[in-house]
């Protein structure tokens, strides 16, 4: 009797690990960046088609729901394979220094990443002499996206100041175009322009400054930048408050406005929906800026399938799957050894960029600040939006700083 | 007759384990979170007294999410208490196809408020550019344009554009307690005012909203605490809004605990919230029990 009850578990066992699983935890849900996902998915089950592969995504831009979905899980110890997170303060104060991961510089030395990802990458996954995610693409988030077709039919060009961005609004607007689309329901969408705005003022020494307490918030660069970003707000389409980041972009893909800031996942966007007549320039006075972040997978101590989590960073980082994925996704691929022509004219402009400019790193996505600073920075700014009250909000920013640096 | 007793205790017992571990088991845990100094991911047990509860109240959006609370349970307790009744008396009165319409009154109780909050978001969009969407284009349609508004998108309005699908939802609701309120009336009540020569309206202003008093009392408890907990609507529906002109507690509780990292701020929100529930069911308990013993 107790040997057939043994018999039973062994094979009952057996079978749950040979249906062996992989669960990838990220907010990838709209169009470009989902159909990026399954590309690696595809991938990892050509190689291993005995794993299942559990989608879990939680939708939501900058990934808004889906990181307190995820925090619940890892506090309560069910931790998901792996998951999204952005590299920089998000992955290294989040969970790194508390303790959540594990690292992974053994993948780096066996495929040999350090020769073939730029050094401003790898510093952001790194923390303590050890690697701790793998990035799969670059994004640039100071990106001002028009429609070509509404700029030539009234002969216009595309602003590369912000004096040039105010005569070009005043210009649409006279015409019955919504100069600038916008959308703020998820509260992040703004700060991600104001961002811009503050590198456009003060440079990209100024603003790395901000975070690290070199540049003081009083600074009158940040009032001007306030009192520039309330102008800009002049020129949004009304009904911001209802629309999520590519709802803002569907107004552009509609011809209703013309002009939009926003992170280069707005090219997959774009591509998703078929629409090919968008240009780009940078951010007012952004030149030669890149403003950055980066998505990466890490592997969490405890979880369930390690192996297969370890097989799938490897893919991660490898050549076929930074290609197939970035072509979907609008973004760059975090290898500098990619084959170029393969991608469209957006990405391989971003590309070149990347290798000239001087980068900085994005604060509304998790690279420059830890997410208690980003998160009272996005109140203040969405507070901001709706009562542009330049120098209440510039106080309230300059407090929470000294809360975060210590000034 | 112990025997008894002991073995309704054993039937009950499993449901009082789970429930005084899962409910007031966390109750009380939450309650310790918010006393200490946990602001990271990783625990952080030092005992801070009150200063959580102080820094709270100094909290600018703390206190606009306050502010819109008050204002969405006042309006949507006075709407959907007065709309149920009113409902209620109609259908009271013998109308033709009293089922059919009582099921239509009742049918969006039935939906979730996340339904409910996604397609009002539409609804309630004024579109833009020029072009009217959802109840500002049927306004337009039918002759009454000064009637468009820019519903949650106007910072002035915020919040009380979502007491409009709310109280679609629970008006229904309320208008059923009250008609089960109504029949449970006898007749003879009726009858001898009629005899007496009261109007209609002498019958339900001394008859039948008196009798009727201990049911708007449980419709104000019932829609009182969902009011001040409010999240799944407003979530969905609005986010925070401009300038958190539609946001309450749970939603600022979710974003510092979850987004922030200020685990103990918001366990202090929770408890405030706790609190805020507790005066409004506790005396109605202590009264329901009150008026059962002295049965």
């Amino acid at each position: 009797m107790l040997k057939k009850l043994l018999t039973v578990l062994l094979v009952l066992s057996l079978t749950f690990a040979f249906a062996s699983k992989l669960e990838i935890f990220s907010w990838w849900t709209a169009g470009g960046e989902a159909e990026g996902l399954q590309e690696l998915i595809k991938i990892y089950n050509k190689l291993y088609p005995n794993v299942e592969v559990i989608n879990a995504t939680v939708a939501g831009g900058a990934g808004a729901q889906a990181k307190a979905v995820l925090k619940t899980r890892m506090l309560g110890g069910d931790p998901p394979d792996t998951f999204q997170v952005h590299a920089g303060h998000e992955l290294i104060d989040t969970w790194v220094k508390t303790g959540f991961m594990e690292p992974i510089t053994f993948l780096y030395k066996e495929e040999g990443w350090e020769r073939v990802m730029p050094k401003g990458i790898l510093e952001i996954v790194s923390y303590n002499g050890e690697y701790w995610s793998v990035p799969v693409n670059i994004h640039r988030a100071n990106v001002l996206w028009y429609n070509k077709k509404i700029f030539n039919q009234f002969g216009l060009k595309p602003p590369k100041t912000f004096d040039e961005f105010f005569q070009v609004a005043e210009a649409l607007k006279a015409k019955g175009v919504i100069p600038f689309a916008l959308g703020t329901k998820d509260g992040w969408e703004a700060a991600h322009i104001f961002e811009t705005v503050l590198i456009g003022k003060l440079g990209a020494e100024g603003y790395k400054g901000l975070w690290t307490g070199k540049t003081k918030w009083s600074d009158p660069r940040v009032t001007d930048a306030l009192e520039t970003f309330a102008k800009m707000l002049k020129y949004v389409n009304s009904d911001h408050p209802a629309r999520t980041w590519d709802e803002a972009c569907a107004l552009i893909v509609e011809g209703k406005a013309a002009m939009t800031i926003m992170g280069d996942w707005a090219v997959g966007y774009f591509y998703a929906k078929n629409f090919k007549d968008f240009g780009w320039v940078l951010a007012p006075n952004n030149e030669g800026i890149f403003d950055a972040l980066s998505d990466s997978f890490g592997l969490p101590k405890g979880v369930k399938n390690r192996e297969n989590v370890v097989a799938f960073l490897r893919i991660l980082g490898s050549k076929e799957a930074q290609e197939a994925f970035n072509l979907k996704k609008g973004s760059i691929p975090a290898r500098i050894d990619v084959n170029k022509d393969l991608f469209p004219e957006y990405q391989r402009s971003a590309m070149e960029d990347w290798q000239k400019h001087v980068i900085v790193p994005s604060v509304m996505h998790g690279a420059a600040a830890p997410e208690s600073w980003v998160t009272e920075f996005k109140d203040v700014i969405s507070l901001f939006v709706a009562r542009p009250d330049v120098k209440v909000t510039q106080n309230a920013l300059v407090n929470i700083a000294k809360a975060h640096v210590g000034q | 007759m112990k025997r008894d007793k002991l073995v309704a205790f054993l039937f009950i017992l499993p449901s009082i384990v789970l429930v005084g571990i899962f409910v007031y088991g966390f109750i009380g845990w939450t309650g310790v979170v918010s006393f200490v100094n946990w602001r990271d991911v990783f625990p952080d047990y030092t005992f801070v007294g009150f200063r959580n509860y102080i820094r709270l109240f100094g909290n600018y959006r703390f206190l606009i999410s306050m502010k819109n609370t008050a204002i969405f349970t006042f309006l949507f307790l006075v709407s959907s208490v007065s709309i149920g009744l009113l409902l209620a008396i109609l259908l009271d009165r013998k109308v033709r196809f009293e089922g059919f319409f009582r099921t239509i009154y009742l049918f969006p109780m039935a939906i979730s408020f996340v339904v409910t909050g996604v397609v009002w978001r539409w609804l309630l969009n004024p579109g833009t550019g020029g072009e009217s969407i959802g109840i500002n284009l049927l306004f337009e349609k039918i002759g009454l344009s000064f009637l468009k508004s820019g519903w949650y998108t106007d910072p002035n309005i915020g919040i009380k554009a979502v007491v409009i699908p709310a109280v679609w939802q629970m008006s229904g609701y309320v208008m059923a307690l009250y008609l089960a309120g109504m029949r449970s009336i006898p007749t003879e009540l009726y009858e001898a005012a009629q005899l007496d020569g009261a109007s209609v309206y002498q019958v339900y202003r001394y008859i039948v909203l008196p009798l009727l008093r201990p049911i708007t009392l449980g419709a104000v408890i019932i829609l009182g605490h969902i009011s001040l907990k409010i999240f799944d609507l407003v979530f969905s529906m609005t986010g925070s809004g401009i300038g958190f002109s539609c946001d309450v507690p749970a939603l600022f509780m979710y974003d510092t605990t979850f987004r922030g990292n200020y685990f103990s701020q918001g366990a202090a929100v929770s408890i405030v919230l706790l609190l805020l529930v507790s005066a409004l069911i506790v005396p109605y308990m202590v009264y329901t029990i009150r008026s059962e013993v002295r049965r």
